[in-house]
């Protein structure tokens, strides 16, 4: 248990350095690099609780297509970033304040929180041992039958990002000819008309 | 628990090889290569010109629309993942609730299809 503890600060130590990083590197391309750092040490945070389905849907999710979105965010925006960062130095005193009071309420908040001892025997759906039952199992026995609305609300949301993301960006170039493989299919010989082309005359 | 987290050790030996190789290769371009720099090797080659300008240029906007199109499957499949191993205790209702979704993303899909958003021009 020592080493578990172990890894669970080095992966927080570095995700919360990778964190800083985000916001501090100055080429823009670097920090999204940070940012699939940090979003790594969170999946090996995520695996130390226990909650490998979360740790590996961050790595294949986040990782592999929402750093990309990022990415393709960065470098579609022609912003010379130098320049916008030149007044971080002057807002960073309220930044800072502003910092340390959510830090303060945050304390005061679990500092003086906790849970009713009965409260545990409420919950609708407790989490069953994870040497009986893996963890992607527990999940996929509540979220298709007891949570169904909340999945099948999931689904409308994805489909309402797509059709989004379509009328937002999708802009066809006029007079572009198309391949239509229907129309090629459909040709038949009889539309077809051979011509014998004398060397030298043209049609 | 224990049991589970012992079965991520091989996956730790893997990282601590692949950063010792990674380390290993770069500390040796460090210390073993002759490097002798003088302002004439260390000068940015672009073909005999300086560089013109930056190398960071706008993308076009449909690179976007493929990852997020990418992301949206990538979620559907990743809801894939749990109702495969839960079939047998979800039974009929949780797999006609998966059928559902998948139709509803279908339609999505279809509107894709016909709006040309796959094609490139």
């Amino acid at each position: 248990m020592i080493i578990a503890s172990l890894f669970f600060y080095l992966f927080a130590a570095i995700t919360v350095a990778a964190a800083f990083m985000v916001i501090s590197a100055r080429n823009p391309v670097h920090s999204v690099l940070f940012l699939i750092l940090a979003f790594f040490n969170s999946a090996g945070l995520f695996v130390l609780l226990g909650a490998e389905f979360v740790a590996m849907i961050l790595v294949i999710v986040y990782v592999g297509a929402v750093a990309v979105l990022f990415l393709f965010v960065v470098m579609m925006l022609d912003i010379d970033f130098s320049e916008l960062r030149e007044g971080m130095l002057q807002y960073l005193p309220i930044g800072v304040t502003i910092g340390a009071i959510l830090l303060i309420e945050l304390f005061m908040v679990f500092g003086s929180w906790v849970i009713a001892p009965e409260t545990a025997g409420f919950a609708a759906s407790p989490t069953p041992p994870i040497d009986r039952i893996t963890n992607t199992e527990a999940i996929g026995q509540l979220l298709y039958t007891k949570y169904v609305y909340l999945f099948q609300a999931a689904g409308m949301v994805l489909l309402i990002a797509m059709i989004g993301a379509i009328v937002l960006t999708l802009r066809h170039k006029e007079g572009v000819k198309r391949q239509v493989v229907a129309d090629q299919v459909a040709r038949t010989p009889a539309g077809v008309q051979l011509k014998d082309v004398k060397p030298g005359q043209g049609l | 628990m224990e049991e589970l987290l012992s079965g991520y050790l091989p996956i730790v030996v893997f990282i601590g090889i692949c950063m010792a190789i990674g380390l290993a290769l770069m500390l040796s371009a460090f210390i073993i290569a002759i490097r002798r720099p003088d302002p004439e090797k260390v000068a940015a080659y672009e073909c005999g010109f300086d560089a013109f300008d930056d190398a960071r240029m706008r993308f076009d906007v449909r690179f976007y629309l493929v990852s997020l199109l990418f992301i949206i499957f990538d979620l559907e499949v990743a809801f894939l993942f749990p109702w495969a191993i839960s079939l047998r205790e979800v039974g009929v209702f949780g797999f006609w609730s998966m059928m559902m979704f998948l139709a509803i993303l279908t339609i999505g899909f279809i509107y894709e299809w016909r709006k040309g958003a796959l094609e490139w021009d």
